[in-house]
């Protein structure tokens, strides 16, 4: 059993963290409600929508997005192009092959404009490849925000950047729209409870408990769970 | 994005292709079969080169259009470019029907079942001798002319004929590259497991890529029926299917014009070995294979590609 | 009708076992490495060379070969391993089929230059030919022994593979390359000995095939498409799904041809494509 008796809220505009230990099934979880896995039992509803038996494109399509936690890019797309695919196929225009995309204006120009929002507008037209690793990760994230989702999962979007690198990457992050709602699976406490109003904490595939960053700090049932780990929970 | 542009060496291309009517016209034979072998491969380089599946049946598809458009010439009337169509059409349909089946799996699995898909359409056929003649194929028809030109024995009716589908051919496939689904088929190639979570519907878009290389493969058969007024098993067979794929990685796949670049070196190089027994022709076809992967990955025009391009 | 039924059981039974000993080393190194092999059958095709031409040209006793068949087969597996396919193992699936047809359509030709495309044949021993009564139906003295051979060599296998540290190497790369080496395996020297070992008992396979079903070049175009379907339907990585797999192959091929003869291969395939579709992993496999 990787993941039981999960009953997760998500209330709108809010951003959300999920943390726990390696193992503790916040891959699963995500994996769950995308439509990767199938449970074998519960419910997965989106504003208010079972979206249970759904295939992951049609939950997508509902507006459900999501990052994954090792880069999941087109190697041999550019970063305009693997944008510029997203928008056509959230607009449902990737069936076209008649009409040459350069007749797609609109949607490349949107794809190119997702990408500087995130600053990555130098690497436009760069083979994803040859992006740097930090770059790549954006790339993630504007592949996600490209389908105009209503909930955004990012599956440990900084993992691999170093510390240094990663400031920027969470205030792209900060800055993404307040009508979305994030839930971001994350290891650095001190990011949690920056960016985070409220946290999940998941066990052994199980929620351990979830609240407001206070009561998490608080909790002792979490400080026995972190208990040496290279993470303190601040006071 | 890609550029779709017209490239002035594109022209040049097109124009040599009708430098064999003027400089070798004892080998038009030779070069209509070229052409037809050419289309083919540009059918497979779409599924295999744009849209990452690796098919060892392809043939199917091919001996489909060729037996349909024999059969009708045969048993209805001689008119070849409604066979044409017809073989078209009865090839897409087996292979709209097979690609329900073939979207559903990947590596190993995938490899088998065209594979075995191919054996099965091939061993069907032999058995339903007494529609296609079994192992002897189908004979005595002939399509004396297309669209008022008589296909002579010089091979000039023929070579023109091919030529003109396969620049047809051509056309299509430039514009499906280029379109939004040539972008989405080549995120599936890139990568199947992101295209689900950009809300792509990549089935859907399989089956309908294989589908119009199916009918494209079709196409290609009947020329073949036209111009030879023959049909065999082989046609079905897994050497057309293993030639085909050997055609394309030589020429280099998902670069439009590998297709076309591989047919002609190969066949021409077959015809000029033809004296040489034919196993030592897959001698250097097997040495020729090694080599492609261990030092040209991308085939003959991948590694033009990388001689040419600046370093960046 | 009875008898017959037996007979067709028996026949497919020992064309299966012959399967089963060339395919077995291909399931294993397809699931350890995923590496897939199409020459696989040129090594069985050396080792049937090697037993002909010791036999014929040496005057070799035909047992003594057989040891010669799979030492062949298996040298040979381990210098294309480390000289070609070592470089590939992170390729593509494509890449290493083309390479590995490349190989075949090279040893086909090879093959056929210096020994022609003919059929070879080699004598068996006295001992082993004829057949034996058994309840009024006669069943062939050299597929009873083909039979006996296999099941012993299946026997050594499992014993390998399940009471060995060396067995316990191969089935933990196997199931999982990453945690294997984590555990401070050496994968990759497990995978060359797999190799020659798979290769070795190809080899063997095509030793003993000589009498069963003959040898020509064309021997690892046409018998690679079996061993495909067993381990496809098998299950990359088990030998049990092999072995399973072998004997449906076996036996439906020939009931196929015994009982429906007009239906050809038409069946093998039919139940390929409907076995796989089913359980595109195979019948026992995990990846």
């Amino acid at each position: 059993m990787v993941a039981q008796d999960v009953e997760l809220e998500l209330p709108h505009g809010v951003r959300h963290a999920l943390i726990g230990p390696n193992g503790a099934g916040k891959t699963t979880l995500i994996n769950l409600m995308t439509g990767m896995l199938a449970p074998d039992a519960g419910q997965i509803l989106l504003g208010g929508e079972d979206i249970t038996g759904l295939k992951p494109e049609a939950r997508v399509r509902r507006g459900l997005a999501r990052t994954f936690q090792i880069n999941t890019l087109f190697p041999q797309l550019t970063a305009l192009e693997s944008v510029a695919l997203a928008v056509l196929e959230r607009d449902g225009h990737a069936h076209n092959w008649w009409r040459g995309l350069t007749r797609f204006g609109a949607e490349v120009d949107e794809a190119a404009s997702i990408l500087q929002s995130l600053n990555l507008q130098k690497g436009l037209h760069r083979l994803t490849r040859e992006l740097a690793y930090g770059e790549q990760r954006l790339l993630e994230i504007a592949l996600a925000l490209a389908t105009r989702p209503r909930v955004l999962l990012l599956d440990e979007p900084a993992a691999g950047v170093p510390r240094d690198e990663s400031a920027e990457l969470f205030s792209a992050i900060a800055g993404l729209s307040s009508s979305l709602t994030v839930l971001f699976i994350e290891h650095d406490m001190d990011v949690v409870f920056r960016f985070a109003s409220r946290i999940h904490v998941m066990v052994g595939g199980r929620i351990l408990v979830q609240g407001t960053p206070d009561d998490i700090a608080r909790d002792p049932r979490v400080r026995e769970v972190y208990l040496g780990r290279a993470h303190r929970v601040p006071a | 994005m890609a550029n779709a542009n017209i490239k002035p060496l594109e022209v040049v291309f097109w124009l040599c292709t009708l430098l064999p009517f003027v400089l070798t016209p004892n080998y038009l034979s030779l070069a209509s079969q070229i052409a037809i072998t050419a289309l083919f491969a540009l059918s497979l380089d779409l599924i295999l080169g744009y849209a990452g599946i690796v098919s060892l049946g392809h043939a199917a598809f091919f001996g489909a259009g060729a037996y349909t458009a024999g059969l009708i010439a045969k048993h209805y009337w001689a008119e070849p470019l409604t066979g044409l169509l017809l073989a078209g059409i009865s090839a897409g349909i087996l292979g709209y029907a097979l690609s329900h089946i073939i979207v559903r799996f990947r590596h190993l699995a995938l490899i088998m079942l065209t594979l075995g898909l191919g054996l099965l359409v091939h061993e069907a056929a032999n058995s339903a001798s007494a529609l296609t003649g079994g192992a002897d194929g189908l004979q005595g028809f002939r399509v004396p002319a297309v669209l008022g030109f008589k296909f002579d024995l010089y091979g000039t009716t023929a070579y023109a004929y091919a030529l003109l589908v396969l620049f047809l051919g051509f056309l299509v496939s430039r514009r499906i590259i280029h379109s939004p689904f040539g972008l989405a088929l080549r995120g599936i190639r890139e990568n199947a497991t992101r295209m689900p979570a950009i809300g792509a519907p990549s089935r859907a878009h399989l089956r309908k890529v294989y589908t119009i290389a199916a009918v494209m493969a079709g196409i290609a058969g009947a020329l073949l029926t036209h111009t030879t007024s023959t049909v065999s098993l082989e046609t079905l067979s897994f050497g057309r299917s293993a030639d085909v794929l050997v055609i394309l990685i030589l020429g280099g796949a998902g670069r439009l014009y590998g297709g076309i670049v591989g047919a002609i070196i190969y066949m021409v190089a077959r015809d000029q070995f033809s004296g040489i027994n034919p196993q030592y022709w897959y001698f250097w076809i097997g040495l020729l294979l090694v080599a492609v992967v261990m030092f040209l990955p991308n085939g003959i025009l991948g590694g033009l590609a990388k001689f040419s391009r600046p370093r960046s | 009708m009875l008898a017959s039924l037996a007979g067709v059981l028996f026949d497919g039974f020992a064309y299966g076992m012959l399967l089963f000993l060339l395919s077995v080393g291909l399931t294993v190194t397809l699931g350890m490495m995923n590496f897939v092999n199409l020459a696989h059958c040129s090594f069985a095709m050396v080792g049937g060379y090697a037993t002909v031409t010791l036999m014929n040209r040496f005057g070799w006793p035909f047992l003594a070969t057989l040891p010669m068949a799979f030492v062949a087969a298996a040298l040979l597996s381990i210098f294309l391993e480390r000289t070609l396919y070592r470089r590939l193992y992170r390729a593509s699936d494509l890449d290493q089929c083309l390479l590995t047809i490349g190989i075949v359509f090279i040893s086909v030709a090879a093959f056929a230059w210096f020994y022609t495309s003919e059929q070879q044949s080699a004598l068996v021993p006295e001992y082993l030919r004829g057949s034996v009564q058994i309840l009024g139906q006669g069943f062939a003295t050299y597929r009873i022994f083909l039979i006996a051979v296999s099941l012993a060599i299946t026997a050594v296998l499992v014993l390998l593979l399940e009471r060995t540290r060396f067995g316990a190497r191969v089935r933990a790369a196997v199931d999982n390359q990453r945690m294997a080496r984590g555990l401070g395996i050496d994968v990759e020297r497990t995978f060359m000995i797999t190799f020659a070992l798979g290769g070795g008992l190809a080899g063997l396979g095509g030793a003993l095939a000589v009498q069963m079903v003959g040898l020509d070049p064309s021997f690892a175009l046409a018998y690679l498409v079996y061993v495909l379907i067993v381990v496809a339907v098998g299950g990359l990585g088990s030998i049990g799904g092999s072995f399973v797999a072998a004997v449906v192959l076996g036996i439906s091929d020939m009931a196929g041809k015994y009982y429906f003869p007009w239906l050809g291969a038409f069946l093998i395939y039919l139940v390929m494509v409907a076995l796989l579709m089913w359980r595109p992993l195979g019948l026992f496999g995990k990846r």
